[in-house]
């Protein structure tokens, strides 16, 4: 067995490993990064649809290039890459166990940062009935087989779920020739960035169904058609509303997963609402030392806000492990209150004089609404009326001054300013 | 008359209130940079979208290569681009900004590259 040591190692290399990578490395650390792929990128590679990096180069540049300009930086850098390895354990006194060509690799580090994205939720995880055929696949999956592997999934398509990789998979099977039937969409309301279902449906006429979903899988070998059906408020089906729709094709755009096996295993204590881990405001879980970033700790739909997250994460590792961080206070809580889903951090150091950045996700649309940053005695903060989409982070931060004296937990609450919607 | 758009410009997505006198903008509402004004202008007058797509590489460590149109191309010339891309072909190894098409359909953009693509069996930098 290969034994090495390093100031701080990275799991995975995708945007937000690699920009972790490089804030450890400029604070002077010795890092690893590794990436089970055989590029670094992460899921950067296969989207090759424009609309990243607005915020971070102020350019509008394809997920390839936004994961090319970090990879060259990363090579760059002095940091010791190793692709094609994958990491298979963690334990808590932050040993890092993985695998690749040359054999089992030990690495014990000063801090460990995850990094290692999420996955997407399968045909399992929302129970269509029905007959498992070929032909039925995640929107991600038959991102992959286009863009990278060049293969032609299906010639008839039909996409259940309105998250982005679904939006954006209709408009680019349609501009390979692929026939896009409809997104069919349970909630009342679209998953994904507007945005997407103006460039991506709208430019090309694809139709969109508001709570409709598919409810029979047919076909033996391959997949022959789908029965859709409108739904009731309880997300039922209501029966006379029943069509069938020929197609060999089904992607499921239905929602990503952290990817969170390996937190688990060394203790990490996750949050229901993200499935990923609980976090304080240096982005450290319950694990001292071990850090999160990116889309194993809740799920981005914007890559600069993952690199903006994975810098942080990068720095305070890079401080955990060469000890400078200053002791911190008893942690005070951060609580995602009325129609909000959750919040990231989940805990906060009071006294280090710092503002506190937190994100968070309302848990459905609210087009008239304030947010209220509350302590359990008294309001803190009323926010200007606007509207809020759950498909939509939205960042909040809190001031030193806001903290105020005491320091309490926090609750983050958006109200609604009238009886309407 | 007024019309309204949604700003596609970045993730935000502003709803934009367009108020018009014939082709003529008279005034926005609703955009939260000042780029939403661009975008409405350029929507009304003449729509562009960015295209990207893949085409073949000979000889290259992965069969197809991302690629892009540098700014947004006419709405209207999207398919016909399409088609143009769908037979190209380029040799590796390519670099990430290597000119694939030059000046499609006579448009003055340029499709180029979007990632490096190494020929089959050279190992990856790492
Ligand atoms: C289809 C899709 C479309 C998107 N569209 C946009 C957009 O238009 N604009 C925008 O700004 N953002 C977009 N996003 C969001 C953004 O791209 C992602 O949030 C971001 O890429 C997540 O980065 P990450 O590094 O956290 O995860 P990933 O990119 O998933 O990287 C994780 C890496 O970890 C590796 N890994 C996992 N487990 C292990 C292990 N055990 N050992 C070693 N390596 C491991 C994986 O191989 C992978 O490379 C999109 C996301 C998706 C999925
Ligand atoms: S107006 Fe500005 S902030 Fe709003 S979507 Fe357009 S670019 Fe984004």
């Amino acid at each position: 067995m290969n034994m090495m040591s390093y100031d701080v190692v990275v799991i995975g290399g995708g945007p937000a490993g690699m920009a972790a990578a490089l804030k450890s490395k400029e604070y002077g650390c010795t890092v690893a990064l590794l990436e089970r792929d055989a590029d670094l990128g992460g899921i950067l590679n296969q989207c090759i649809h424009p609309g990243f990096g607005v915020e971070y180069f102020k350019e509008e540049l394809a997920g390839p290039e936004y994961a090319g300009r970090f990879t060259d930086l990363v090579n760059s850098a002095g940091i010791d890459v190793y692709i094609q390895t994958m990491v298979t354990a963690v334990n808590p006194e932050r040993s890092v166990m993985a695998i690749n060509q040359n054999g089992v690799m030990q690495i014990s580090a000063g801090a460990v940062v995850l990094a290692m994205g999420c996955r997407e939720r399968t045909r399992g995880a929302i129970m269509i009935p029905g007959y498992r055929p070929a032909g039925v696949m995640t929107a991600g999956i038959a991102q992959r087989y286009i863009n990278i592997e060049n293969l032609k999934p299906g010639s008839k398509a039909v996409i259940v779920g309105s998250g982005d990789i679904g939006l954006i998979m209709a408009r680019r099977m349609y501009l390979e020739g692929i026939q896009v039937l409809g997104v069919y969409e349970i909630m009342p309301y679209v998953n994904g960035l507007i945005r997407n279902v103006k460039q991506c449906l709208e430019d090309f006429a694809i139709p969109l169904y508001l709570s409709e979903t598919v409810i029979d899988i047919q076909g033996k070998g391959r997949l022959s058609g789908v029965v859709t059906a409108r739904v009731d408020e309880n997300f039922r089906p209501v029966s006379g509303t029943e069509k069938h729709i020929e197609c060999d094709l089904l992607l499921l755009s239905v929602g990503l997963i952290p990817e969170n096996d390996l937190s688990v295993r060394v203790g990490v204590e996750l949050n229901t609402a993200t499935q990923g881990p609980l976090v304080n405001n240096g982005l450290e879980t319950n694990v001292p030392g071990i850090f999160a970033c990116g889309n194993v700790l809740h799920v981005h739909d914007v890559v600069d806000n993952v690199t903006r997250e994975a810098l942080k994460a990068g720095e305070q590792a890079a401080r955990y492990a060469k000890k400078t961080g200053v002791k911190p206070k008893e942690p005070r809580k951060i609580l995602a209150g009325e129609n909000i889903r959750y919040t990231v951090p989940n805990y906060y150091h009071p006294g280090a004089g710092e503002k506190v950045d937190i994100c968070f996700r309302v848990s459905r649309p609210i087009s008239d609404g304030y947010l209220v940053v509350s302590s359990p005695e008294r309001v803190i903060l009323e926010g200007k009326p606007r509207g809020f989409r759950p498909g939509e982070m939205e960042k909040f931060s809190l001031s030193p001054k806001l903290q105020g004296k005491d320091c309490s937990d926090v609750i983050l609450s958006v109200r609604r300013r009238s009886n309407g919607n | 008359m007024e019309t309204n758009l949604i700003c596609i410009s970045c993730p935000k997505g502003c709803h934009l209130k367009v108020s018009l006198a014939g082709e003529n903008i008279q005034e926005v509402k609703g955009n939260r940079c000042p780029r939403g004004k661009e975008y409405a202008e350029s929507e009304i007058k003449d729509p562009r979208r960015v295209l990207t797509t893949t085409v073949l590489v000979k000889g290259g460590r992965l069969p197809v290569i991302p690629v892009k149109s540098q700014t947004g191309l006419p709405k209207g010339l999207i398919i016909a681009a399409m088609k143009i891309l769908r037979e190209t072909a380029v040799s590796s190894p390519v670099r990430r900004g290597d000119i694939v098409v030059e000046n499609i359909l006579g448009t003055g953009i340029n499709i180029i590259a979007a990632r490096d693509v190494a020929s089959a069996g050279t190992q990856s930098k790492y």
